[in-house]
């Protein structure tokens, strides 16, 4: 289980009332009519999968029901940071 | 946050589009979530003495505002209809007589106030808040359920993972968190009593689970 603080409730809360919602930081393209079928489909669909450092984004969902970014290690599980929506992240990949 | 639609007060006070009076008047008689469950018989014939007192505090108001937090002259408006401040920082709550505050999220805020009340406060909110705000009545949706008793605390510590030791539950606090496989809204309103906000569709799964999480203690029904 992690043990995850939410940036707006102001501390340490179960994992259990929380929502993973995937990949953070995904610009949606500025305008779409413009994009090709294969940019507008890597924006749909083609997700990072990385070994390592992760930016995802997380609901508090049973909480404060706002969304916040969390970089995480996938291979140890290790929390790094988590950081309000519109925010950059301080720890990223080499 | 901005305010996207940003009125005069007389714009806003002439906004009085879908408000109605929701709760019965004194003469048409409201049924809560657990009427079915006839408290107030098991009340009067059940235990007197135990660990646990429950106490359903039935057909309130409860109003969600949503508001922004940085906005001045609307925190001063909702000071001029509850007679107290709006709770800013997270996880606290505000009192102000039968007027109660729970803060939900940085720009979401409980209020529970009498039930016949309800619609003069809300009139009043119209009248006076300014700018892009949101009110509802969302009295109907849920019930308050008052646990109390030196068991109390055990018994909320079965139900959900919030840490609830004293140490970093003191009074006033609120949480919303999950509790016994559905949600509620947990506030410490005194040393050993808490009340849970609750669903209403879930009031009858959770008045059987505390009925079960408290036999160990003895559980008192109070109307």
């Amino acid at each position: 289980m992690f043990h995850i603080y939410c940036p707006h409730c102001a501390e340490y809360r179960e994992e259990e009332e929380f929502h993973a919602k995937g990949q953070a930081h995904i610009a949606r393209p500025l305008d779409p009519e413009a994009c090709s079928d294969k940019e507008w489909g890597e924006y749909l669909f083609f997700r990072k999968n990385p070994r390592g450092l992760h930016h995802e984004l997380w609901v508090h969902a049973a909480g404060c029901r706002k969304f916040f970014n969390m970089t995480r290690d996938t291979q140890t599980y290790e929390i790094k940071e988590v950081y309000k929506i519109g925010e950059q992240p301080s720890v990223v990949a080499e | 946050m901005s305010d996207l639609n940003v009125m005069t007060p007389e714009e806003s006070a002439a906004t009085k589009a879908a408000v109605m009076n929701q709760v019965p008047g004194p003469e048409v008689e409201g049924q809560s979530p657990l009427h079915h469950a006839d408290l107030e018989s098991l009340a009067q014939q059940g235990p007197k003495s135990g660990g646990v007192h429950l106490r359903e505090l039935k057909l309130l108001g409860h109003l969600t505002l949503r508001c922004n937090a940085e906005n001045a002259e609307q925190l001063a408006a909702v000071e001029r209809v509850l007679g107290v401040a709006l709770p800013l920082q997270p996880l606290t709550s505000a009192e102000n007589g039968a007027y109660s505050i729970r803060w939900m999220s940085p720009d979401e805020w409980l209020i529970l106030v009498p039930g016949l009340e309800t619609f003069d406060i809300e009139t009043r909110f119209r009248d006076e808040m300014p700018g892009h705000y949101s009110l509802v009545n969302s009295s109907g949706g849920s019930t308050v359920l008052e646990l109390s008793g030196e068991n109390a605390l055990e018994v909320l510590m079965k139900s959900t993972p919030v840490d609830l030791h004293p140490k970093v539950f003191p009074v006033g606090k609120v949480v919303s968190t999950v509790f016994a496989k559905s949600g509620a809204i947990i506030r410490r309103s005194g040393e050993q009593r808490y009340e849970l906000i609750i669903r209403r569709s879930f009031a009858d799964y959770i008045w059987l689970w505390l009925q079960d999480a408290s036999r160990e203690y003895g559980l008192v029904v109070e109307a």
